[in-house]
């Protein structure tokens, strides 16, 4: 295992940017996850690492070495692709042989490295199957399996769960973070699944447009957000436009005049978490800001439940609060009170 | 309830008329060869129905004719070394088609198929005039020889072998190429462990049909065949200038059994169905 460093890397595709001058460093055995849109650049970098795409600037270094010249068999880079890409005509201990047959290894090793392999990802009765003959969590294990077979300096994962159905998802995510940490294996992995990103990552980075966005941990993206971007596409938000009218004081679009931090001004959003937000009586304590205002939609999902609650002509706000016996759900067309503190909602210039 | 009966009753009809389309379709292909077949086994010289009665004679006199023997032999031989010959060319071409980004692609691709678009007799004649033209500029004997006739019938296997190839490789998943070069193999050991195992079914469907093509091939072997040198094809309407006996039939009887053989024998080991 080893660091992997990329240092002002770029890809251009004629006049479209691809990748745009990206810097960063995954630390030896670091979980990092590049999350963002599609066509946002990230399954473009993670090509890159992999040798399948020549950046156009920058270079890419894997434990020391510069790696960015190298074709993708010089690499010792462990890659799982989303569609498993297994040898067809090959059974599972074939498949899992085949990068250990490339680096010579000597044949009286490669039983017990293929049954260690199988047996790392529980598949060990496998060995003789073809790959038509499993199911599609057993081929992505078996996929697994052969991009660790050979210890790589770096483990690639392109939205390896994105075949899988949700609930086996779940599982197969716990599986792979629990294999890194045992191996301690440097990895990259590559989702638009922000879920997903948020249970498996050390280390999130966000991108969009080919750039990254922000880098750091769950709670880094979730509480501070660095740009609206990161705020809608991490966790959710109900985005207020409208602008700063002096230090902590937002006014949106719509009349409604919010107490807030910071003292920016200008044009304005104001993002605010569906979980952040309660429902207020009159006769309760008082908070920062508290506006009436008449659900318009409720979505049941079991433990919560998501109320649209319009504040004004132009502004509508999700409230999510838990799903309790003792609290009566308010009714489509009723009318609430909204709330929420000052340090809830983020100003982002716009 | 009615309705249901009604329903099912409709749908019975549709699917009748389907069938009685579908057997009519296939008689008209298979009657031709069943009369053939049935043709061989006429005890009479002269065909003509009812049958006056039923031999073998017709199949038994085959191995004691010349004619038929050495054009047969010649015609394997033929097909064979052109339809080996045409894979050896075809295959490469086949892979720049596929994965190669050039310009003039699509211009090379419709030419390499050209020869399945001109037709053969038109086809025969200019390499008739080709190679006199050859025989004439170099002084060397092409005009009926051997090798003239299997570059000619390389020219007829290649459009198989290339349109076959083609589409094998570009119907197969390219990531397992990319997973086999991650692993450690280069372009040469990627292809020769991933790509040529996916494309297998391919190229023995090319192989079979460039060999097909080759060997039932008259019109084009008419013009470049030499003294003493006749395919089968050849041989088969030589006799038919002077007898119309039930020998044609029994040869080709044996020409359908032979075909009908490789096919089954290839589609053991590889589903050309898949590709074809």
């Amino acid at each position: 295992m080893a660091r992997l460093q990329f240092i002002g890397v770029g890809k251009r595709y004629g006049d479209f940017t691809a990748v745009d001058d990206l810097s960063l460093d995954v630390a030896d055995g670091e979980f990092v996850v590049l999350l963002g849109p599609s066509g946002c650049g990230k399954t473009t970098t993670l090509r890159i690492v992999a040798g399948f795409v020549e950046p156009t600037s920058g270079s890419v270094r894997l434990g020391g070495r510069d790696i960015t010249a190298l074709p993708p068999w010089k690499r010792n880079a462990g890659l799982v692709f989303q569609s498993y890409a297994l040898f067809p005509h090959m059974t599972v201990a074939e498949n899992i042989a085949f990068g250990l047959e490339m680096r010579k290894v000597p044949k009286a090793d490669l039983a017990p490295r293929i049954a260690e392999a199988l047996r790392l990802v529980r598949l060990d009765h496998f060995g003789d199957r073809l790959p038509r003959q499993l199911s599609g969590g057993q081929q992505q294990r078996v996929a697994l399996a052969r991009a660790l077979v050979f210890h790589p300096d770096v483990l690639l994962l392109d939205e390896p769960l994105s075949n899988l159905d949700a609930k086996l998802r779940q599982d197969v995510r716990v599986e792979i973070r629990e294999l890194q940490r045992k191996l301690g294996l440097t990895t990259v992995m590559v989702t638009h699944d922000q879920e997903e990103a948020l249970t498996m990552a050390d280390r999130l980075v966000v991108m969009s447009e080919g750039r990254i966005r922000q880098i750091g941990t769950q709670q880094d993206l979730y509480e501070q957000p660095a740009e609206k971007f990161v705020a809608d596409f991490v966790g959710r938000s109900s985005f207020i436009d409208g602008r700063m009218d002096g230090p902590g004081r937002f006014v949106s679009a719509g009349g409604l005049v919010v107490a807030c931090e910071g003292g920016a001004s200008g044009q304005a959003s104001l993002a605010l978490r569906p979980e952040r937000l309660a429902l207020v009586s009159s006769a309760g304590p008082a908070m920062d800001n508290s506006f009436p205002g008449m659900v318009e939609f409720i979505s049941y999902l079991g433990a919560q439940v998501d109320l649209h609650v319009r504040l004004s002509p132009l502004e509508r706000v999700i409230v999510q609060i838990q799903n309790r016996p003792e609290q009566p759900l308010p009714a489509i067309g009723s009318q609430v009170h909204v709330g929420w503190g000052k340090s809830t909602g983020r100003v982002f210039p716009s | 309830m009615g309705v249901g009966a009604k329903m099912t009753s409709s749908r019975f009809a549709g699917r009748m008329a389907l069938r009685t389309a579908a057997g009519l379709s296939l008689a008209y292909i298979l009657l031709p060869i069943v009369f053939v077949i049935w043709l061989a086994f006429f005890a009479q010289e002269i065909p003509s129905f009812p049958p006056e009665g039923y031999s073998l004679k017709w199949f038994r006199a085959i191995p004691d004719d010349d004619r038929f023997v050495a054009g047969f032999l010649l015609s394997l031989q033929v097909a064979v070394l052109a339809t080996s010959i045409g894979l050896a060319l075809g295959m490469p071409a086949a892979v720049c088609l596929a994965r190669g980004r050039f310009a003039g692609r699509e211009a090379l691709n419709s030419l390499l198929l050209m020869p399945l678009i001109v037709p053969g007799i038109v086809l025969g004649i200019a390499l008739y005039v080709f190679h006199v033209e050859i025989e004439i500029a170099t002084e060397l004997p092409i005009l009926g020889s051997f090798a003239g006739l299997i570059t000619a019938h390389v020219l007829i296997a290649i459009p198989w072998t290339v349109r076959l190839i083609t589409a094998s490789l570009v119907g197969m998943d390219r990531v397992v190429e990319e997973a086999a070069q991650s692993l450690g193999a280069n372009r040469l050991t990627t292809f020769r462990r991933v790509t040529l195992p996916a494309i297998l079914p391919g190229i023995v469907a090319a192989a079979l049909f460039g060999f097909i093509a080759s060997f039932g091939n008259l019109e084009m072997s008419l013009f470049l065949v030499g003294p003493g040198r006749t395919t089968l094809p050849i041989a088969i309407l030589q006799y038919l200038e002077w007898k119309i006996d039930p020998t044609i039939a029994a040869v080709s009887v044996l020409q359908i059994l032979f075909i009908g053989g490789v096919m089954l024998l290839t589609d053991r080991f590889v589903k050309i169905g898949r590709v074809v």
